[in-house]
């Protein structure tokens, strides 16, 4: 009984890290860039909300849009100021910049929020429902959390299917120069890009910290990493790979501390990774890329 | 990870600072010599007393309790004419609760002229400059910090238990008051105040009436996710679960736990204490919380009234924990000490060290937070053990 227990509270976990990789994933698949700042526009996602529901009192479904609304214009602020400059310099630089910007966003958080940990209040206001004579618990939190991860995975691959904007990103991420002269605004797609990663991540925190309630300015540190390593996973670049990533390694990381050891969970996964990358460098489902000579 | 590297980056940081420091603190040490003698001329010599504790940072609501709660003890002593005849000189420097930083207050205070040291206010900080203080023969007296290894050295001594009684004492008292039968731990494995109080916990419940049916732990780098050791408490059936951590992870515990329908009794020890004043947390997940703390602000002695109330009006009505009364304790302790040493201002930081050690283990304190308080050579105190429990969101008295 509690083996599905444990199985729930991972896929649910899963799911938090799978939204979060998407945003990974869609901007290395389009710029062929590592946004690390990726994480603590998460943390800032969780701020916005905490202080629009809890110091303002509104509201919590109108404090998650306006967390969307304003992470989605940071997303493309961010890229605009610190990525959009480096478009033609070496790869390393924007890696170097990404990982300044990931600390700007933190220390500015310390800056205004303090460096004492928030209670956050969830924004899920379901009880948690009991099965089996009360031996399955499943809390609200993960009643909402892995439906909404299902529709987001599917509504993101009819969009990049189907819209036209869609398939431009799909031909920035092929060929940048040759969807240039198809006519395809490579500047504006690199953006919206950022918009819908960011927005993801508005998403995420509100599901993220609805159950985990701490909110400190390293908050979107850690999540951001395991992302970052579940898109690796699966195979970055790839939109369901970072779902079946981001289930996988949470699952993996409950079960563990379940089974073997609740200290070894992270040392678990990335020892996983490791492996994983050792036997198949392109991850799950990523594809094999030739180098052109 | 990123934390690490950010850690990283302060260490060097924090190295260079104290590199570049070195080359100022003869000259710094020289006008301090210079300011005191003159101070002595005018006839007014003080004790210069210094606290080193967290103002801000995780474990911020312990420090500013104690440097609050140190100021009331210092203003009532020097209004009523100081420690025989010498008025006292107070200040306090935040740590951060980080070792580095709390070396590096040491210093700061010792170049304003510290004699007495009234610090660390936690344990990790207080190991560090615990090697610094008994490097320079300075008393030491720590109001809270927990770790035994803090007291290491006969400079320094403690006001709270220390974690290994702290264990002990919980066990003993849920085994007396007959709290539960079955009992899980969840405890954090990378912080030394929590393993040592879970060691003694597990040891000394094997002499009691109660079994330890799970106990797990978690780490600085795992601690959100908590549905894990909350289940197996659950499966095994623990009626009670003992938290030897502090306040910011026991939140998200109580909240995780809440999450999943789980209603166990919550014990915890002084690690708890501040659980209340986490900003935005729901006090109603912490109702019928325990907690083993010497300190009650609801307790009705005059002496207790008599300083909550003195605390709430310096500080909008904020009421005092635990960690203000070791604080408020510890300056009375220190006065006791002097008096009973004789030791005078004027006299070096080494010689007033040496004076008061030796008159630690012959005084006995009333204090707020135990009566006939006295102290072994090793440093640890000897009182009572006492738990308060948490009623419509303020700590009461459980006894």
């Amino acid at each position: 009984m509690s083996f599905i227990t444990y199985l729930i509270n991972g896929i649910s976990l899963g799911s938090v890290y799978s939204i979060i990789a998407l945003g990974y994933t869609m901007v290395y698949g389009i710029a062929k860039m590592l946004n690390f700042a990726h994480g603590d526009v998460i943390m800032i996602g969780g701020y916005i909300i905490f202080t629009i529901m809890s110091t303002m009192g509104l509201n919590p479904i109108l404090a998650v849009v306006i967390s969307i609304i304003l992470c989605t214009l940071l997303g493309i602020t961010i890229e605009g100021i610190a990525y959009k400059p480096l478009r033609r310099a070496p790869s390393l630089a924007v890696l170097i910049t990404a990982i300044g910007v990931s600390y700007l966003l933190q220390n500015i958080a310390l800056l205004i929020f303090g460096a004492e940990a928030k209670s956050f209040t969830s924004v899920i206001p379901i009880k948690p429902i009991s099965l089996v004579g009360g031996r399955i618990t499943i809390s609200g939190e993960t009643l909402v959390t892995i439906p909404l991860c299902i529709l987001i995975m599917t509504g993101l691959t009819i969009f990049i299917k189907k819209s036209k904007t869609g398939r431009g990103m799909i031909a920035v991420s092929e060929d940048k120069d040759a969807a240039i002269l198809m006519g395809i605004n490579v500047n504006k797609t690199i953006a919206i890009t950022f918009a819908i990663g960011s927005a993801l991540a508005a998403i995420a925190s509100a599901l993220m910290f609805s159950t985990y309630t701490n909110l400190s300015s390293t908050s979107g540190a850690m999540p951001g990493i395991k992302a970052f390593v579940a898109a690796v996973f699966g195979g970055i670049g790839s939109i369901p790979g970072a779902m079946i990533g981001g289930i996988l390694l949470g699952v993996i990381e409950i079960l563990s501390r379940a089974y073997i050891s609740t200290q070894l969970g992270d040392a678990i996964v990335f020892l996983i990774l490791i492996i994983v990358l050792l036997v198949k460098p392109t991850g799950i489902l990523g594809k094999k890329i030739q180098e052109k000579v | 990870m990123k934390k690490r590297i950010f850690s990283l980056l302060m260490v060097v940081s924090i190295l260079m600072l104290s590199l570049a420091a070195c080359g100022t603190k003869e000259d710094k040490a020289d006008n301090n010599k210079d300011n005191k003698q003159e101070t002595q001329d005018d006839g007014a010599d003080k004790f210069y007393i210094g606290g080193i504790g967290p103002i801000t940072g995780a474990a911020a609501v312990y420090g500013q309790h104690v440097m609050n709660a140190a100021q009331i003890a210092v203003d009532e002593i020097n209004a009523a004419g100081g420690i025989n005849g010498a008025l006292i000189e107070y200040r306090f420097e935040d740590d951060v609760h980080d070792p580095e930083k709390a070396v590096n207050a040491y210093n700061t205070l010792k170049d304003w002229g510290m004699q007495i040291l009234m610090g660390t206010v936690t344990s990790n900080p207080g190991k560090a400059v615990k090697e610094e203080t008994h490097a320079d023969n300075m008393f030491m007296l720590t109001p809270s910090g927990s770790a035994p290894e803090v007291v290491q050295y006969d400079n320094a001594f403690q006001v709270c238990f220390t974690d290994p009684n702290q264990g002990k004492a919980s066990a003993v008292y849920i085994a007396d008051k007959g709290l539960a039968s079955k009992v899980a731990v969840i405890y954090n494995s990378s912080d030394v105040y929590s393993t040592g109080i879970y060691e003694k916990f597990a040891e000394e419940a094997n002499n009691q009436n109660f079994e330890i049916v799970s106990a797990e732990a978690f780490t600085d780098d795992s601690n959100s996710d908590f549905a894990v050791q909350l289940q197996k408490a659950k499966d095994n059936g623990a009626e009670l679960i003992f938290l030897p951590i502090y306040y910011e992870e026991a939140t998200l515990i109580l909240t995780q736990a809440a999450a999943m329908d789980f209603k166990p009794l919550f014990f915890g020890c002084d690690g708890l204490d501040g659980i209340l004043g986490v900003e935005n947390f729901d006090t109603a997940l912490a109702e019928g919380v325990m907690l083993l703390t010497p300190f009650a602000a609801d307790a009705e002695d005059e002496k207790t009234q008599k300083f909550v109330s003195a605390y709430k009006a310096a500080h909008d009505g904020t009421v005092p924990n635990q960690f203000a009364a070791d604080s408020y304790d510890a300056i009375y302790i220190i006065k006791a000490a002097i008096e009973k040493s004789g030791v005078t201002p004027d006299m070096s930081v080494s010689d007033i060290c040496d004076g008061m050690k030796d008159a630690m283990t012959k005084i006995t304190v009333d204090g707020l937070t135990g009566a006939g308080m006295t102290w072994s050579a090793s440093g640890e105190v000897n009182k009572d053990p006492m738990a308060v429990i948490i009623r419509d969101g303020q700590y009461t008295s459980a006894d």
